[in-house]
């Protein structure tokens, strides 16, 4: 028996809104066609399961328990080939980083990406600075550490108190995975 | 010549690959275009994670950026495709949409800062294209390369091309030109344009399939007979450069355009940190 899927129309009015962020691009997901030029111009694609022209489809119909929970939606690399050359202008990209809004806001979050929100919550960067780093930085006659946020303890408070006002530690902790 | 701009390190450049932050301002230095520091920023924030769970707090990251570098009265240069995408298109958003402008100030408003939209993001690599120009590049050439390069552009450089405007996306010829103002040869190769596979949040969450796309971009370097990767982006650079220690066969070294033109200068070659690189520079 094939399996009957239940269409969830707010969920395609949610990303046509722009998701919990009411970002740019979602009001483009109806003009895709369905040509499949994106998939056919997708790196990832080429090597995984992923499919562009699948997912935006799903985004139209609401499919939202065959976008959100899924391991496919993680797998774009953002590099805007398809959006290069969609002949519909659809803003792909934008449309995946609202389904990803839309699926964070939901806990589908995996801990090697939670990782890199706890540096930046520790540190303002995405990946550590080792103390060891200091050292290859002073002998190449660079300052011992950079005028960033890892030297300037005003500006790291600054800077973690907007992601504090943004909501971004408690999405965090809204993790189901 | 053009006037002055204000570094953006990001996170990549300073804490992984210094080199190439010392590279780009011995290499400007070299040139006579000051380069200002941005006292204070933090991560651009990256496109990939943070983008992707959730587009307010990249918006206001980047506008708290944006804001360090409006104070000073420049616009920002950036040495990495992943900032260049943030900053740019964030910059973009708050340019073009007053509403956001309003909602990111009253975040700003905070930390006591304020983003009017007044300045530009640049790429350092169209900077030297645009504002300096190949012509006056040649005559800091002190010591000619012969090298057989493969250039990657990656992917938040020239694309999403319908706000950038920097080239074809499909046909690109910028970075081709930067790099044979060296004396270095670009050979073209399968692939050329397509992604490193690190971008999106793709190499922290599922290595292996990131690690599969560089192989295929490797492979096809690799059967050019190109002696060397040239990249904008640290990012990418990592990924080339680390990326070969889990993929026998391959022994390509990685060198960020500043690198080159590092070498090109004549600059001390210990100035330029190519040492530390996972593919040592024998050449
Ligand atoms: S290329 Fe555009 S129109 Fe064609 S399937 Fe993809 S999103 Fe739809
Ligand atoms: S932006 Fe994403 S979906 Fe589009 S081609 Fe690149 S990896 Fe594929």
């Amino acid at each position: 028996m094939a399996k009957i899927v239940e269409p969830n129309p707010a969920f395609t009015r949610e990303i046509i809104a722009g998701g919990p962020n009411k970002a740019g691009g979602g009001d483009t997901l109806m003009l895709c066609y369905q040509c499949g030029t994106c998939t056919a111009s997708c790196p990832s694609g080429r090597l995984t399961a992923f499919r562009t022209r699948q997912l935006v489809r799903r985004g139209q119909l609401g499919l939202k328990d065959e976008v959100l929970p899924t391991e496919e939606l993680w797998l774009c690399t953002t590099c805007y080939q398809c959006v290069e050359r969609c002949p519909r202008n659809v803003e792909i990209t934008d449309l995946i980083f609202i389904m990803r809004n839309i699926a964070a806001k939901e806990g589908f979050m995996s801990d090697q990406h939670k990782k890199i929100g706890e540096n930046m919550m520790a540190i303002g960067s995405t990946v550590p600075f080792p103390d060891t780093m200091k050292k290859v930085r002073a002998d190449m006659g660079l300052p011992a550490e950079p005028p960033t946020t890892v030297s300037d303890q005003k500006a790291m408070a600054d800077f973690r108190k907007v992601m504090e006002a943004c909501g971004f530690d408690s999405l965090m902790k809204g993790g189901k995975k | 010549m053009p006037g002055k701009y204000a570094l953006f390190l990001g996170c990549v450049a300073p804490y992984r690959y210094p080199g190439i932050e010392k590279a780009t301002r011995e290499v400007f230095k070299t040139m006579g275009v000051e380069l200002v520091e941005l006292q204070g920023a933090g991560c651009c924030p990256a496109p990939g994670v943070i983008r992707s769970f959730d587009q307010n707090t990249w918006l206001a990251l980047a506008a708290r950026n944006l804001a360090l570098a409006e104070k000073q009265g420049v616009d920002i240069m950036t040495i990495c495709n992943g900032c260049f995408g943030s900053l740019f298109e964030a910059n973009h958003v708050l340019q073009h949409d007053p509403e956001k402008l309003k909602e990111v100030n009253q975040i700003l408003a905070k930390v006591g800062m304020k983003y009017n939209g007044k300045i530009k993001v640049r790429h350092f690599a169209e900077v030297l294209y645009l504002d300096i120009g190949t012509e006056t590049i040649k005559k800091f050439v002190k010591n000619p390369l012969d090298y057989k390069v493969a250039v990657h552009y990656g992917c938040h450089f020239i694309k999403p091309s319908r706000i950038k405007h920097l080239d074809d996306p499909e046909r690109p010829r910028l970075l081709d030109e930067l790099v044979e103002v060296t004396g270095a040869k670009s050979v073209n190769y399968k692939d050329k344009i397509m992604c490193c596979g690190a971008g999106g949040g793709v190499r922290s969450r599922s290595s292996g399939t990131a690690l599969k796309m560089t192989e295929e971009k490797l492979k096809n370097v690799k059967k050019v007979g190109a002696q060397m990767i040239i990249d904008v982006c640290p990012f990418c650079h990592l990924q080339y450069d680390r990326s070969q220690r889990d993929l026998p066969g391959f022994d390509i070294p990685v060198v960020h355009l500043s690198q080159l033109y590092g070498m090109a200068f004549g600059l001390p070659r210990e100035q330029l940190g190519l040492e530390a690189h996972e593919v040592k520079f024998k050449l």
